[in-house]
């Protein structure tokens, strides 16, 4: 892994499952996350992603990517267009800079109004699988 | 700065959450629930020794449908403070979270937090509003687990009237204040430093190109004329006319007092600037009246020149 290293894009459907499922398992009931009507109220279409959910699929976007071994350290991100029901969020992230064994990757999450997240993981890598030769060289 | 967001702004530093409690120690229901929900197979979550994913750090210190039971009271008055003004909507902007140790099933979680800034009103696609940044520290059986940075927007939702009200509201205050609010502060910049220094001194100075020779006011980087930037400080002599103006009546401004004469006046050096009439009614100015350079002090720290009808000159024969 190296400054300049792009990671594979993966695309998130963002059903109104996820959104109402993500809400409640991070325990945050605020209904503009599962009420329509409560989200049209405050000047929203529709329902929308709550940033606990979005933290989280940045988070498991990086350790998807990695591996097990691969322990996040900080994920600090920025919300811009909404992920509303039945859009996709395609997240891309691209190494940006890589010391000893903690990388930074800038990540972006757009759907179709634009950018949803703009943010910074840093992530130390997993140990090189060196188990089984204990003298392994560096 | 607008009175409400002076009462704002003193709820910086404030306690947001005194010795708040997770309602359940780190569990593997709520990890497996968060895991499936946002399709997270890692092998970690799962398993003998299973811990939760980091990002999970906040959803550890939610206090769910039966709310927080440990978020001071500073919260709740700052919230009502917004919500009366017609900021009634809220929405997360930014997340920055740290993770110092895995969580694990068993852990208890516990955190206090403080309310770190409170923004200016900022105008945003969803309405208009206030920025709230709140900072937590997380520990899990009392060791340090994390640190969490939260952003909202507490805003007026543009569908409704709200954000009049608000204004209303700040209007009545103003008016309250009228006598004891200040005018508007110059913007000085590194182009025009050099007039308002001027003004300090008690000289109005234009420029004057040195390519050309056409005196340019308001101050300018470049000539109008010949796009030269090289240019010199001319101080006016003070003496002008009033080239054109208006009355204000209507609407009220903070620390304005109405009516008042707003004036073109064009100097005896061939260029016009805005300025005030004073010494004479407003109603009485006129177009052409000879007027001449004076300071007036606006603020302890601030004076501004205006103009007032100059002398009549006694005809000598």
């Amino acid at each position: 892994m190296k400054p300049g290293d792009t990671l594979p894009p993966l695309t998130v459907p963002i059903t109104r499952t996820l959104i109402i499922t993500g809400a409640i398992a991070s325990r945050d009931y605020k209904d503009v996350h599962h009420d329509p009507e409560a989200a049209r109220a405050a000047g929203s279409p529709d329902i929308f992603m709550n940033i606990l959910t979005t933290n989280g699929l940045v988070g498991r976007y990086i350790t998807d990517h990695l591996g097990p071994g691969a322990v996040l350290r900080k994920v600090a991100i920025r919300l811009g267009a909404p992920n509303h029901p039945g859009d996709a969020m395609a997240l891309t992230g691209t190494v940006t800079s890589v010391r000893g064994r903690t990388a930074e990757v800038a990540v972006v999450g757009a759907n179709s109004l634009g950018r949803h997240v703009t943010g910074t993981v840093t992530v130390t890598l997993p140990e090189p699988e060196a188990e089984t030769e204990p003298e392994a060289t560096a | 700065m607008s009175d409400l967001y002076r009462r704002l702004r003193a709820f910086e530093g404030r306690p947001a959450t005194v010795s708040g409690e997770g309602r359940e120690p780190v569990n593997v229901s709520m990890i497996r629930h968060w895991c499936e929900a946002l399709g997270d197979t890692g092998p970690a979550y799962t398993g003998k020794d299973p811990v939760a994913p980091a990002t999970m750090l906040q959803a550890w210190t939610m206090g769910g449908l039966s709310g927080s039971r440990s978020r001071s009271p500073a919260v709740d008055e700052l919230f009502a403070l917004l919500d009366d003004a017609g900021y009634t909507a809220v929405v997360a902007t930014d997340c920055e979270q740290e993770y110092l140790q895995a969580l694990r099933p068993g852990q208890t979680i516990t955190f206090d937090s403080v309310i770190e800034a409170v923004s200016p009103r900022k105008t945003t696609r969803l309405g208009a509003g206030h920025f709230v940044t709140t900072r937590m520290e997380i520990r899990a059986d009392g060791e340090p687990a994390g640190t969490h940075r939260f952003r909202v927007l507490k805003y007026a939702p543009r569908k409704t009237a709200k954000t009049a009200n608000a204004d209303n509201a700040d209007n009545a205050d103003n008016a309250a204040k009228a006598q004891a609010a200040e005018r508007p502060r110059p913007v000085i910049n590194r182009d025009n430093a050099g007039f308002w220094e001027g003004v300090a001194a008690h000289r109005l100075l234009f420029q004057r190109c040195d390519a050309c020779g056409t005196p340019r006011f308001p101050w300018l980087p470049g000539c109008g004329s010949c796009g030269s930037p090289e240019w010199t400080a001319v101080e006016a002599s003070g003496a002008g006319t009033v080239y054109s103006y208006v009355v204000m009546h209507h609407p009220p401004f903070p620390a304005f007092d109405p009516p008042y004469a707003v004036a073109l006046v064009e100097l005896a050096e061939g260029i016009r600037m805005i300025s005030n009439i004073t010494g004479v009614a407003a109603d009485r100015v006129r177009v052409g009246m000879p007027v001449t350079l004076e300071f007036l002090r606006v603020a302890p720290d601030q004076e501004l020149p205006v103009f007032r009808p100059a002398p009549m000159e006694v005809e000598t024969s």
